[in-house]
């Protein structure tokens, strides 16, 4: 059993992480596990009842230098609704957008059960300076942002600061006040599941209220595997600590069959209480059609043209 | 951890179409190249264990049949077989091999309706590894003379070969593909419950052009293997089954000049250090024991862990047996079919009972089984004492004992202390441990970080009371072959 927070950080991070446990990962095993739970068949009733269950738990996002207001007022709309001609289709969890757009977004879904999320704190790479990171979660939170969505710094986690990291992220939550604070952990930056593994915790136990895996900005994304290390972090602290905390997967969730495999990773790892908004999100800004599509099809049997649903 | 009222992702029902198979009523016997009907006319219902529905009826072969047999093989060895040359030898081989890839998903059905083990087993695992000995061995054919340094490799003559009900398809392959590379001709004798996928590989094995009387395949009962293994007319015996079984064929076989190779139970013990990648262990725990229902000769039946995780490990593993799904084999999301036979399961049950009534503590995840069909539920027990009977003998079942210990001589002296020797894993981030641990277990394979993984490429077979010679690898030729200056 290694404490290899406490071990390599002996100030402020040891009495927070005091008898929580990282335990190593093994890659080889972990992607077997993985690989063997995307082998789960989904069929009829299940699949109906986790496409339904993946537009509930969806971010919509939007980030491109490009976004303008009518863009997230159009996107806006179809988390209200994201099927025009099926209003049975559930909205989605959250919109996510750059700070800049929050109060579109906010006046865009005024009344509706839809949050409002924003990336914030030097988004994607983190690597302004701390107090303009901070002034920028302050500013989203003020604009009527629900969710922050922040990145570790993997600058600091990298070379070994990770006393500096953990502190980041203990002020970012703070500057955050009643909003909720997600933690990006860029696993593709990451290296090894050990270090996936440790940065979980290490974000969690700084206050994360969700980990996120991806910014979506570099090749490599979420993935099977990755979503089980991060599953298994969270159970192990929500088994040593009481607390629950949610799992965001982003990045290149393009189709429905890799929606409802993660939903199958994170339901048989952390059990059907994972499988709510409160505590599980899929991060996405083109998986909405596929999912649609899908859906449309367990109606009525036959595949919609692309041309049938909205672009944006 | 509050409790949360989420979604609930219940699997709706998934079951393989078994549209592939098509079953005769009746199945004779394949020897020189044809079904024949047995002598004495004798038939036997092989069943669904998940079911208990009779699947079709098939021969009994008596002495006479298996003296047809093996007259067959030795004419085939002798009219060609033995002379061909191993580049010709290996075509067949390949030929077979392709065939079982075709057709893969018949075999595995039917693997799954005769054996009641789950369809993502049989399809994952029996079937390609099957496919993948016949390659391997295809490969070695023509390479005898290079594969023991100096020596000649010449073929024994006529290989007699009864394999087991837990893997089927897989153990005919790992019998037929050595000997037949080798320049042996065979007589097979599937298990009484699981014969059907041996009579469909004898399809195959016309198929592929295979000369008659090759292999011949003679299904029946204990008294068709004990005729076969006491035949005059064989060289070689090579046995996969219990220890009890094998102990009778050694004594048999000894003094007739017969070679011999038996695989035979086990007791493995799944060794676990406090630094180990517990989620990834918990994992191979889990597949260790509830592989094929714990039918396994090398099941990692015994959990040795280190004290200090031993809470933890014990409570990752009871959280993850709640998520296993006991029931209907064919479902592609059953992670446990059902147990082989009745006589099986009530072999298992007893040895529970035993368990419980020694005083080990007793867990089983809250599952409903099926109201038909044989099955039995993952089961666990803490408490455990090496003194008892769960802990010393072969349950081949869903069973799990655990023990704890503190200091690696204490984990070496444990998982030694059984009559068996086959298979042991080791679970520890760190390497030379490995290698220590490796070097004390008086086990034929050894698994680190990870359990129950086959190639064959690699070597398997046991120690002690769980048999000599070795079957996968260049070493799995050498129980086939007489080597000559």
């Amino acid at each position: 059993m290694s404490d290899l927070l406490a071990a390599e950080a002996p100030t402020g991070i040891a009495d927070a992480v005091a008898g929580v446990r990282i335990t190593p990962v093994d890659a080889v095993g972990l992607e077997q596990r993985a690989a063997g739970l995307c082998t789960r068949s989904i069929k009829t009733s299940s699949k109906s009842a986790a496409l339904e269950l993946a537009i509930q738990v969806m971010d919509l996002t939007t980030l491109e230098g490009a976004d303008t207001p009518e863009r997230v007022q159009a996107l806006c709309a179809r988390a209200r609704r994201p099927d025009a001609f099926d209003w049975s289709v559930p909205p989605v969890a959250a919109v996510c957008v750059y700070p800049e757009l929050v109060p579109v977004a906010v006046e865009a879904l005024a009344d509706s059960p839809v949050a409002v999320a924003s990336v914030a704190g030097g988004f994607p790479a983190g690597l302004a300076p701390l107090e303009a990171r901070l002034a920028e979660i302050t500013w989203a939170v003020a604009a009527g942002a629900d969710e922050v969505d922040i990145v570790l710094n993997r600058s600091a986690f990298l070379s070994g600061k990770y006393q500096k990291a953990y502190d980041e992220i203990v002020a970012a939550k703070k500057a955050c006040g009643s909003a909720h604070l997600k933690v990006i952990l860029e696993t593709g930056e990451l290296g090894s599941y050990d270090q996936i593994r440790r940065a979980s915790m290490l974000a969690m136990v700084a206050g994360a209220d969700f980990i996120k895996t991806s910014t979506g900005k570099i090749g490599t994304s979420a993935t099977p595997p990755t979503a089980l290390c991060m599953a298994e972090a969270i159970r192990d602290m929500a088994e040593q600590t009481g607390r629950a905390v949610g799992l965001k997967l982003a990045g290149g969730i393009r189709t429905a069959k890799q929606a409802w495999h993660y939903l199958v990773i994170v339901g048989e790892t952390l059990g059907p209480g994972w499988l709510t908004p409160d505590r599980f999100r899929l991060g996405a800004s083109s998986l909405l059609n596929d999912v649609l599509m899908q859906r449309s099809k367990l109606g009525d049997g036959r595949y919609q043209r692309r041309e049938d649903f909205s672009v944006d | 951890m509050e409790p949360a009222s989420g979604f609930s992702l219940e699997y709706a029902p998934a079951p393989e179409s078994v549209a592939p198979v098509r079953l005769a009523s009746q199945y004779g016997l394949f020897i020189g190249g044809e079904m024949v009907e047995p002598a004495a006319g004798r038939l036997a219902s092989t069943v669904n264990p998940a079911t208990g529905e009779a699947l079709a009826e098939v021969g009994v072969a008596d002495a006479a049949d298996v003296d047809r047999a093996v007259v067959a093989a030795r004419a085939a060895w002798e009219g060609g077989w033995r002379d061909l040359p191993g580049a010709e030898r290996a075509k067949y081989l390949y030929r077979v091999a392709r065939l079982l890839q075709e057709r893969a998903r018949e075999f595995a059905v039917l693997e799954t309706m005769d054996g009641g083990k789950p369809i993502r087993e049989s399809r994952d695992l029996d079937i390609p590894l099957a496919a993948a000995h016949f390659f391997h061995y295809a490969g070695w054919a023509d390479k005898l003379d290079y594969a023991f340094s100096g020596r000649r490799a010449k073929p024994l003559g006529v290989a007699a070969q009864v394999i087991p009900w837990n893997f089927p398809l897989l153990m005919a392959a790992w019998k037929l593909a050595p000997a037949l590379a080798c320049g042996n001709t065979a007589v097979l004798k599937p298990a009484p419950t699981t014969p059907l996928t041996a009579l469909l590989l004898a399809e195959v094995l016309r198929d592929a052009g295979l000369p008659a009387g090759v292999v011949n395949i003679v299904t029946g009962d204990d008294a068709t293997g004990a005729a076969l293994v006491s035949h005059p007319g064989v060289d070689k015996v090579a046995f996969t089954g219990s220890t009890d079984v094998g102990r009778g064929i050694a004594a048999e076989v000894a003094g007739t000049g017969k070679r011999l190779t038996l695989e035979l139970g086990g007791k493995a013990a799944n060794i676990v250090f406090d630094d180990a990648a517990l989620d990834q262990v918990t994992e191979g725990i889990v597949n260790g024991i509830y592989f094929n229902g714990g039918q396994v000769c090398c099941a990692g039946s015994r959990l040795l862990v280190q004290e200090t995780v031993a809470e933890t490990v014990v409570g990752k593993l009871q959280r993850r047996m709640d998520t296993l799904r006991v029931g209907d084999p064919l479902d592609k999301n059953t992670d446990i079919g059902a147990i082989n036979s009745q006589a099986q399961l009530d072999r298992i049950i007893e040895l529970v009972d035993s368990g419980v009534a020694e005083g080990a503590e007793l867990y089983t995840p809250k599952c409903a089984l099926p109201e038909r069909g044989f099955f039995h539920p993952p089961a666990l027990f803490t408490n455990v004492s090496t003194a008892h009977r769960i802990a010393q003998q072969e349950i081949f079942g869903p069973v799990l004992s655990v023990l704890t210990f503190r200091t690696a001589e204490e984990a070496v002296a444990k998982a030694n202390n059984t009559p068996y020797g086959l298979s042991a894993g080791i679970w520890t981030e760190k390497g030379s441990r490995i290698l220590w641990m490796a070097d004390r277990m008086q086990a034929g394979v050894v698994w680190a970080n990870t359990f129950n993984r086959f190639d064959p490429a690699s070597p398997f077979g046991g120690y002690r009371e769980s048999g000599y010679g070795r079957e996968g690898g260049r070493a799995g030729l050498l129980p086939y072959v007489e080597l000559v200056v």
